[in-house]
């Protein structure tokens, strides 16, 4: 039968270049018109970023700044530590890789090759002055060989691996936080020194991990049937919503140091990522919902007509559902609080978007005609670009995948 | 097997077993624990106010603001209060927030459409845009725009175009329009004009639903209003000997522009920055509400004998309209939310006001307190007026 239909297709018919132009860029008068508009502009913007990108100089100041964007302020001696949070999420995502196959398989790849192609750009540049992380290219291959060896070893031994991947996962928070904060036997690196790609990575992480348990608490709140719960849980949401982001952080760094006690001191960065975390937790809470919501009534009237009480119910059966059902749309909000922490330059934290503001502001780079924000504010859009574009691709991906499933 | 015998008499649910009690109770506990905790937060800020001496006190809106602000749409100077300096700071970002909506729906339609196009060229330039634009955070493009901007020459040097236009780095100057002396004549002209158009209006809704058939109102209503208005225009001018308009030009002084109006950097980059980026958004609810109509409705329309022009405007865009409201409205709010992004650009909005109130008074809790009620009082009107439209264009079910 399958055969049969299999071989039944039609062969696909054979596009000759002329007659695709026709159908696709001239089948109507105003479509050559637009067509021919489209091109000469195009190629004019074309050549001209070609150009500029060759030709510009300006990207010495990128260069010699690659650690800055990097991590900031963070010592250059303790830079091992985040390298070794580095490395240690690329033997995870290798071992996941192997273990899931499919789409984190494709993910796990896609990092290998970036990691594997850095090592090969920082390879390039020589050590001395131009790059100040001396142990960069080795470590990217370190890296990207240790993720070939997780993905390898993570299909060879999969059912074992299942669960401890599992838990490392939920540990590398925590640890990674450690890691880099230091504390236990290692230098403590306050969290005023924490900068570059490394802040906006720990903040969006924090923002939605942290928010997590928060949002979920507040999803339930909203759809209970208690009303005093219900209305406090409304409140906060529809408040937080009402209100922009950068609101919320201003109010974070100017009040919370009021509301604590005074012995308690925390610095702004713990500040911000309390501000992220409220926020978030709202957004996540109406996602949360939808999810909920988003279940057939005959799921919780099942649970309970087995004798699961309403606890046991929203464990067990409601919850584990809605939150596989909202995997893409938490992937996109995590994005948009990606791309949302370069708000944190408003309220004085040096993120990614932060130090392309102070590299460009040197004053070393003030003979260059034009300056070089050009250059440093397109690398650092390039960088955002890449992470919210994976994302979101991995995110349509894991919904056509399900959305096949349900089916 | 034995079946227990049901019991002879009611046995009395105990209280920490009956589920009405429980909810009471847990509800008392909830508030407890949120009272506390919100009591504790209280007494540890007004300790640390008292003690520095900044109790919350809202004396000084009334008080001299004494700080400039660089544009506003009402007069304003220094010596004016810092209330009347909040009202600015809305004032601008309703304005931001206003010309922002309607000009990223404008966009957002035309990239919407596009990425639906039969030319491949089209399609595949509206996708790009959508996938670089919203892949790259807003302030970002913001600083991006506003150094772009400041790139343009001097005010001294500034290119015209054809003696009419200035761009410079301060802003865009252009002509504006003057009120001349028979401008009074006019406005009864423009108010007969307005009345007459609504009557028109009126009138043919009314004829339609007689006639039970659908016709085109606004146009010739509107064609009606703009002739009278043009026709009086003229009228008065001739008449008086002068127009009630007068094109002011801008003339080009030692530092600056005399005449016309200037757009300032800050709030063209502000400007650009939020419709670029929305309209990606809106973009994709266009596209998305137009491809969710049943593609029956489009073939039977056209099968109607309808023109693909009145399939698009008579059939499938009312259907798509009722699934991009909801979607659309979420997006005009976080257009309004993100004009907050102004205080890093320097443009005076509400935010940016309120920063500069803070500093100088230290009153933290009622300047928060004021930008947090203007923004939800912005916002709950916007979703309002919007629930009420798509209230109104949504299926009657019967």
């Amino acid at each position: 039968m399958t055969t049969d239909s299999a071989r039944a297709r039609p062969t696909k018919p054979t596009v000759v270049l002329w007659d695709w132009l026709r159908q696709n860029l001239f089948n109507t008068w105003y479509n050559a018109i637009i067509s021919v508009v489209i091109a000469f502009l195009l190629y004019q913007l074309l050549s001209n970023l070609l150009g500029w990108l060759l030709t510009t100089q300006g990207w010495i100041a990128v260069l010699t700044n690659i650690r800055l964007l990097f991590v900031g302020r963070y010592p250059p001696d303790q830079v091992w530590r985040v390298e070794v949070v580095v490395a240690l999420i690329a033997l995870l995502t290798g071992l996941s890789g192997g273990v899931w196959k499919g789409i984190v398989r494709n993910l796990a790849t896609g990092f290998g090759l970036i990691l594997f192609v850095l090592s090969l750009i920082a390879f390039t540049f020589p050590n001395d002055g131009f790059n100040p992380m001396i142990a960069a290219p080795i470590f990217l291959l370190g890296s990207s060989a240790l993720l070939a060896l997780g993905i390898w070893g993570g299909s060879r031994i999969a059912e074992r691996l299942r669960i401890p991947l599992i838990i490392s996962w939920v540990l590398l928070y925590p640890i990674g936080i450690l890691i880099i904060r230091g504390g236990v036997g290692l230098p403590v690196v306050e969290t005023n020194l924490w900068g570059g790609l490394l802040l906006t990575l720990i903040l969006s992480s924090s923002g939605i991990i942290l928010s997590f348990p928060l949002g979920v608490l507040l999803a339930l709140g909203r759809r209970s049937d208690l009303p005093i719960v219900k209305g406090f849980c409304i409140a906060y949401i529809e408040l937080i919503r009402g209100i922009p982001l950068v609101t919320v952080l201003f109010m974070a760094q100017l009040m919370l140091p009021l509301f604590l006690p005074d012995q308690v001191r925390i610095d702004s960065v713990v500040r911000a990522m309390v501000a992220v975390t409220l926020f978030s937790a709202a957004y996540l809470a109406e996602n949360v919902r939808g999810g909920l919501q988003s279940l057939p009534r005959g799921q919780a009237e099942a649970a309970r007509a087995l004798g699961l009480n309403s606890v046991q119910t929203t464990l067990l059966i409601t919850l584990p559902q809605a939150l596989r059902a909202i995997i893409p749309v938490l992937v996109g909000q995590f994005i948009s609080l990606f791309k949302d922490t370069s708000l944190v330059v408003i309220v004085g934290l040096i993120d990614l978007l932060g130090i392309a503001r102070t590299i460009y502001s040197q004053a070393e780079w003030k003979d260059f005609t034009g300056g070089v924000w050009r250059e440093t504010l397109f690398v650092v859009a390039v960088i955002y670009w890449i992470f919210s574009f994976t994302m979101s691709r991995t995110s349509k991906k894991i919904e056509e995948k399900m959305s096949v499933g349900y089916r | 097997m034995s079946v227990a015998p049901p019991s002879q008499q009611q046995t009395r649910i105990p209280f920490y077993r009956d589920t009405r009690i429980i909810a009471v109770l847990l509800q008392i506990f909830f508030l407890i624990a949120v009272v506390g905790f919100i009591w504790f937060l209280y007494s540890n800020m007004m300790a640390g106010l008292r003690r520095s001496n900044l109790l919350p006190n809202y004396s000084f809106l009334s008080q001299p603001a004494s700080f400039p602000i660089s544009e506003s749409p009402i007069p304003y100077d220094p010596g004016r209060t810092y209330g009347y300096a909040f009202v600015v700071g809305v004032l601008n970002t309703l304005r931001v927030a206003v010309i922002g909506i309607v000009l990223s729906t404008i966009l957002g339609i035309i990239i919407g459409v596009s990425r639906l196009s039969s030319n491949w060229m089209l399609r595949s330039v509206a996708t790009a845009y959508v996938e670089l634009v919203r892949n790259i955070p807003l302030l970002l493009q913001l600083f991006f725009w506003l150094i772009m901007s400041q790139e343009f020459p001097r005010i001294q040097d500034a290119i015209s175009v054809a003696d009419l236009f200035y761009l410079h780095n301060r802003g865009v100057t252009l002509p504006w329009f003057g009120v001349g002396s028979s401008f009074a004549v006019w406005q009864i002209w423009i108010a007969v004009g307005l009345v007459a158009g609504l009557i028109l209006y009126i009138v043919r809704r009314i004829q339609f639903v007689r006639r039970d058939r659908p016709g085109v109102a606004l146009p010739w209503a509107l064609l009606l209003a703009v002739s009278i208005v043009l026709v009086g225009f003229f009228v008065s001018g001739i008449t008086s000997g002068n127009w009630p308009l007068i094109l002011d030009v801008p003339v080009l002084q030692r530092f600056n522009f005399l005449g016309g109006v200037t757009i300032t950097t800050n709030f063209t980059a502000l400007l650009m920055g939020l419709v670029i980026y929305t309209a990606v958004f809106i973009g994709e609810i266009v596209r998305s509400g137009i491809q969710a109509v049943n593609k029956g409705q489009r073939e039977a329309a056209r099968a109607l004998g309808l023109t693909p022009g009145q399939t698009l405007r008579l059939v499938i865009f009312p259907q798509a309209l009722r699934i991009m409201i909801p979607p659309m409205t979420s997006q005009y709010l976080n257009l309004t939310k993100n004009s907050s992004l102004a205080v890093a650009i320097g443009f005076p909005d509400l935010f940016a006001v309120a920063g500069t109130t803070l500093n100088q008074t230290g009153q933290t809790v009622p300047v928060m307190l004021i930008v947090m009620l203007a923004y939800l009082s912005v916002s709950l009107v916007t979703s309002l007026l919007m629930n009420w439209y798509n209230k109104r264009i949504q299926l009657v079910e019967r």
